[in-house]
């Protein structure tokens, strides 16, 4: 019988009928008397050099309030990064400014270069046009391997070059050299993983306010991390203390990591509703986000493993460039390395695994995080190659990876991580069991009666998440601690708000975090409430990302609720007359071990806040406790994923017809949630394989500016219910925080890719098509007809 | 300026447009119904799906001024008489049909419209009638659930099959 | 979007005054003009909105048996009413853009904007369709002229689409996965005189008449006897496929439409 309460239920979320009646409070829906609004006039050419900016003709233009341009922020910081990263030669990484409004150039289409304030959006926009640019046009560097080479055009003049970083980590090249030389079978796979736009359904948002009677600054955003935020523009951009700087992040449509990083357009509103003396409001258009969000992925990627004459792996080897745009958005430099190449050991105990990465600037938008950010990158090479090793030696794709997965754990890779707890065996075996693997060769055969060629495609991922542990973090370049925070604050009356630092944007944090804190208290959830989002109102908080909210934030909130466990439990003993050590909380009611004496929770509460028969002496009134959670290692998801696909050799059209996954998340507490997560992110997972893909020009001229031409998933992209299925009952707990869980939210984006093109090849395969050995994804249909004809 | 009168949600509204102004920015920033949302700029989201004398459009692809003397239902028109959550929403909620809220109003305003048209579709037909409506976060299987189950078809036996 | 007035009128002729106005544009259903607007690619003076012209909607059968549709006629209307009357031609409409489209989109308006991946122009021009005007009648071989271009006058309307029903047809469409246009879209109708092919979504120069099919097609009406893929010069070649491949495409669907027309 499933529990109907606390951990392990799968409660109705309560956010959603706020969010089905229309009582959302998005950033959008916020207008603040007074408010102005500015319109960004953004770069059309990828890359040039600002000679003139003339705004003389704009400024008298109806309802214009102020424009602004680069040189009203020649005292103010830049955007500053948050995770520097050292090169190989022991250089720190290139760092250059990032500027709020452009300075002297224009480095990518959608680079801001002025912004007009104005009573009326319709009115800034109108006065932007009559904004007189001189801009020389300068050639742009788009493809990373022509931006690395001698010579080249350079997106920013003070460096030597566009190397931002040359990167090597993993075991020292002599060994592994050695691992190949010695190798029966090296298989070798040269594939791009392509750039994405995180497309959360909402828009950016900002509104910036600032009282002058108080010198206080708020900023409205679409953010996952209003601390983070708080911190990055208060501290490194505009020089704000914090206790100056309120911001708030409510109800937010979607993140996917594209609301981590702290953007141009939230210093501009907090900057100018101060200049202006008004509130100045921002909301992003969808033609705007393409290019002005961070993009995701992109990533050109040489991989090769070594094998034994028994089919053990020997050696991984990785050779990647990763783009990082014109400038270095917040978290960018971390995604392809130490989210990237400490996942590179996968589910197997290869001996050797040696990553190199080549950062490189281009005039491109940044790219930063995207759900999974750097482990879907790190996942899909591994899991190609060895699908290709396995088409090549002639053996079971399956069978292959079983032989060589980690069966021992603690587990410490040569990659810098150590696996804590896992059982990839488990989650195979429950994939196999649920595709219905032996029943594969028929359905391919009722396909081909049908004209189609039907794969199977299959593969295992693992994904280090819970992020992070600080003193490793520091030590690695992270200039943050990656704690969470939380405070219980129980009231009088015995109800509860618990204040905490992970936002929640679609995750069901105030349906979740509750569940946790009623069962350790024994008390209903209706009783307990979040607040998030604030950070007028909670404590501190890292936000929410990297699969790290219950993980980090929920431990904070244990941690905290323990405490306050305890404080009641000397409230209890005293009320009862007896010692604190033989208090036992069950069902809402403390009780004298072995006795019928008892009191209530109400009861304790009550004596907190109205202490007249209370030890004052001993404990303080209140009961409201904070505690911050460091914790000790990444958790480590990870899981057996198939799928099968029907490919139409006409028209090179690829359709999902089964799904699987097999996940172990450690402890589940809501597994209606955690299965919504992993469909969210398996559809994005499917998007990237099949459909998304953010391309440029030559010219560095964005192609796929908008829904028109970026194929966004759509419900008729995705399997049937009878087909698709997504487990979470194989499960190791993670071992070293108190609810045993490892986190679900990257999951789905992280396996599903590899999967889906594993599957496209078998297809291929089937038909006879045996040169195509891979396409780079999206496998779109053009792709498939283009491989399958040798074009 | 133009003045409008349409009945939103059952009320008689009445307001001054200029030519330009779309419905969506009539119902978000005069009226304040805040539930209809803006996802995109070129009519494929359907965040922002209402109806219109009966009929789903997207509000953002159309001008207040052409709603004048129309009957216009958005998501906050929805819920049942005493404010409980009507079928579609309740189905919503009980099959996890939306995570972060945003696409959600057009959502359910379009599966209302297919329930209206086709009141027990198939599976495939609710994915089809989804054409128009980009949800990031749910993979849609929750969605398509909640519409089939709103239709009163029995989600597991479906599944199944 | 620039400023401009809107105007609703109730007649074809309060329109067509109406559009004598300087910078006038009409408005259809607004499905495409609109996003134009938004991203201020036209600058109207006046927007004369069609869609309160009652004499301009609906769908009937001519005394010559041919199939009428008001030019103010939603996809929606079309794909209920016609679908009993031009199968192939309901199936069209109500695959055009998703659901909320098709209860504003017209038939009018997307004659009238000739997009090169829209569905509409290949049901008209394979059905050897009239097009027909608040000033005169317009044979689809007349009417189609090359990407977003048209034979139509400033200020004149589509008042009327009639339409020959065919003996046998059908539109096959591969969709671009982004826009779920046409990336190529084949229209085929078999009437008694001969074949019709029209394409849409694949040529640099708009919709066109696929005329070795239809000689091929109009003496064997079968899907083996249509010819190998047309030559991919002068195709669309973009992010989603080359011309080589919208070529490729335009023998599978014309393949296919064939198949399905029975």
């Amino acid at each position: 019988m499933p529990k109907d309460h606390g951990i392990g239920a799968s409660p109705k979320r309560r956010e959603d009928v706020r969010f089905l009646t229309g009582a959302g409070n998005y950033t959008d829906d916020i207008n603040v008397h007074g408010q102005a609004y500015v319109h960004f006039l953004r770069s059309d050419m990828a890359h040039g050099k600002i000679n003139s900016i003339d705004t003389s003709a704009a400024e008298g233009m109806p309802g214009v309030v102020r424009i602004f341009t680069g040189k009203d922020f020649e005292g103010v910081g830049g955007l500053p990064c948050g995770w520097q990263v050292t090169d190989k030669n022991g250089d720190p990484m290139k760092e250059p400014p990032h500027p709020v409004l452009a300075q002297g150039k224009v480095r990518h289409v959608g680079d801001p270069i002025a912004a007009v304030v104005a009573d009326s959006l319709e009115q800034a926009r109108t006065a932007a046009e009559a904004i007189v640019l001189d801009i020389e046009e300068l050639p742009a560097v788009v493809d990373m391997a022509k931006a690395l080479q001698p010579g080249a055009t350079k997106v920013h003049d003070d460096l030597a070059d566009n190397l931002c970083y040359d990167w090597q980590f993993g075991t020292d090249t002599e060994t592994t050299d050695a691992a190949f030389m010695n190798a029966a079978h090296v298989t070798t796979l040269e594939l791009v993983n392509n750039r994405l736009v995180a497309n959360p359904m909402e828009p950016r948002v900002a509104v910036g306010d600032y009282s002058r009677a108080r010198d206080e600054h708020t900023l409205y955003t679409t953010s996952q991390n209003p601390h983070v935020i708080r911190l990055l523009m208060g501290a490194f951009v505009l020089g704000i203390p914090e206790h100056k700087l309120r911001v708030v992040a409510p109800d937010v449509g979607g993140g996917f990591g594209t609301k981590i990083f702290h953007y141009a357009e939230e210093a501009f509103c907090t900057f100018a509703a101060k200049a202006c003396n008004r509130p100045v409001k921002w909301t992003s258009t969808r033609s705007e986000a393409f290019m002005s969000d961070a993009h995701g992925r992109d990533h050109v990627t040489k991989i090769e493993l070594a094998l034994d004459k028994d089919n053990n792996f020997l050696a991984v080897r990785t050779d990647t460039l990763a783009n990082m745009g014109a400038y270095l958005s917040t978290f960018s430099s971390s995604v392809p390395t130490w989210l990237h190449g400490t996942l590179m050991a996968g589910n197997y105990k290869t001996p050797a695994v040696q990553v190199n990465v080549k950062a490189v600037f281009t005039n491109t938008v940044p790219v930063d995080a995207y759900r999974g950010a750097g482990r879907p990158e790190a996942t899909f090479q591994l899991e190609r190659v060895i699908d290709k090793a396995a088409r090549e030696l002639g053996v079971d794709p399956i069978a292959l990876r079983r032989q060589n997965f980690i069966t021992q754990f603690p587990y410490a890779t040569p990659v810098a991580v150590e696996y804590d707890t896992g059982d990839y065996e488990a989650t195979m075996a429950k994939m196999e069991e649920l595709m219905d693997i032996k029943g594969f060769a028929a359905r391919r055969a009722e396909s081909e009666k049908n004209g189609k060629l039907r794969g199977l495609g299959v593969n295992c991922f693992i994904e280090a998440c819970g992020i992070a542990p600080s003193n490793l973090v520091g030590q690695l370049g992270a200039r943050a601690g990656l704690y969470d925070a939380a405070t219980v604050r129980v009231n009088a009356t015995g109800s509860i708000s618990v204040l905490v630092g992970a936002h929640s944007h679609g995750q069901g944090h105030e349906t979740v975090f509750p569940q946790v804190v009623a069962e350790m208290l024994g008390i209903d959830e209706s009783m307990v409430d979040i607040v998030h989002g604030d950070t007028s109102k909670i404590p501190f908080g890292m936000g929410t990302y990297g699969s790290r909210s219950l993980a980090v934030c929920g431990s904070a909130m244990v941690r905290a609720t323990e405490k306050i466990i305890n404080k009641a439990k000397k409230i209890a003993g005293h009320l009862l007359e007896a010692s604190d050590a033989d208090i036992e909380l069950k069902d809402g009611k403390f009780t004298v071990a072995g006795t019928d004496k008892s009191v209530a929770w109400g009861d304790v509460t009550l004596a907190a806040y109205v202490p007249h028969n209370y030890p004052l002496e001993d404990i303080e009134p209140g009961l409201e406790e904070t505690a911050f959670y460091d914790p000790a290692n990444f958790t480590y998801p990870a899981g057996a994923y198939a799928c099968e696909v029907e490919v139409d050799p006409d028209t090179g059209k690829v359709t999902i017809e089964k799904f699987v996954s097999a996940d172990d998340f450690g402890n589940v507490v809501n597994p209606m949630i955690v299965e919504g997560q992993v469909h969210g992110g398996i559809a994005q997972g499917i998007g990237q394989a099949l459909l998304e893909n953010c391309a440029y020009d030559e010219n560095g001229q964005l192609l796929s500016a908008s829904y028109m031409d970026y194929a966004m998933p759509r419900a008729d992209d995705i399997p049937h219910m009878a087909n698709y299925v997504v487990d979470h009952s194989c499960q190791t707990p993670c071992t070293h925080n108190p609810l045993g869980v490892k986190g679900c939210g990257e999951a789905g984006a992280i396996g599903s890719p590899p999967t889906v093109v594993n599957a496209v090849i078998d297809a291929l395969h089937s038909g006879g098509h045996t040169h195509v050995s891979h396409i780079d994804m999206p496998v779109s249909p053009s792709r498939v007809w283009a491989a399958i004809n040798g074009q | 300026m133009t003045k409008v009168t349409m009945t939103v949600n059952g009320k008689t509204v009445s307001g001054e447009v200029k030519g330009n102004t779309l419905l969506t920015e009539f119902l978000r920033e005069d009226l304040r119904l805040t539930g209809t949302h803006v996802g995109c700029d070129t009519s494929q989201c359907g965040a922002c799906v209402v109806h219109v004398n009966g009929e789903a459009v997207k509000s953002c692809t159309m001008f207040a001024a052409e709603a004048d003397g129309a009957e216009v239902t958005t998501i906050e028109g929805m819920a049942n008489a005493d404010g409980s959550l009507n079928v579609i929403q309740q189905a919503f909620q009980d099959y996890h049909g939306l995570q972060c809220g945003f696409c959600t109003p057009g959502m359910v305003m379009s599966a209302a419209a297919l329930l209206k048209e086709n009141p027990k579709p198939t599976e495939a037909e609710v994915r089809d009638h989804l054409e128009g409506n980009i949800c990031r976060c749910t993979g849609y299987h929750n969605i398509v659930r909640a519409i089939m189950a709103a239709s009163g078809q029995d989600v597991p036996a479906v599944a199944a099959e | 979007m620039y400023s401009f007035d809107i105007q609703r009128p109730t007649t074809v002729a309060d329109a067509v005054a109406a559009l004598a106005t300087d910078e006038a544009l009409p408005l259809g259903g607004g499905q495409t003009l609109i996003p134009t607007l938004k991203q201020r690619l036209s600058a109207p003076s006046v927007l004369v909105s069609l869609s309160g012209i009652a004499e301009m909607k609906g769908v009937c059968t001519g005394d010559d048996g041919a199939l009428c549709i008001g030019g103010g006629t939603t996809h929606a209307t079309v794909a209920r009413e016609a679908a009993s009357s031009y199968p192939a031609l309901a199936s069209l409409a109500g695959h055009i853009g998703d659901p909320a489209v098709r209860n504003r989109g017209t038939i009018g308006g997307s004659v009238a904007n000739n997009d090169p991946s829209a569905c509409y122009p290949a049901a008209v021009l394979a059905s050897g369709a009239t097009v027909v005007t608040n000033t005169r009648s317009i044979a689809a071989d007349d009417y189609f002229q090359g990407m977003f271009a048209t034979a139509l006058n400033e200020g004149e309307i589509i008042t009327e689409v009639r339409f020959p029903v065919p003996e046998k047809a059908a539109y096959m469409k591969f969709e671009q996965p982004a826009s779920r246009f046409a990336l190529v879209g084949v229209f085929v109708a078999k009437y008694a005189e001969g074949v019709r092919v029209a394409v849409t979504g694949a040529s640099e120069d708009g919709v066109f008449r696929w005329t070795e099919a239809e000689a091929a097609l109009s003496s064997n009406f079968s899907a083996d006897a249509v010819p190998a893929a047309p030559s991919g010069d002068g195709m669309i070649s973009d992010l989603h496929g080359s011309g080589a491949y919208r070529a490729h495409l335009v023998a599978v669907m014309t393949k296919r439409a064939v198949a399905a027309a029975g």
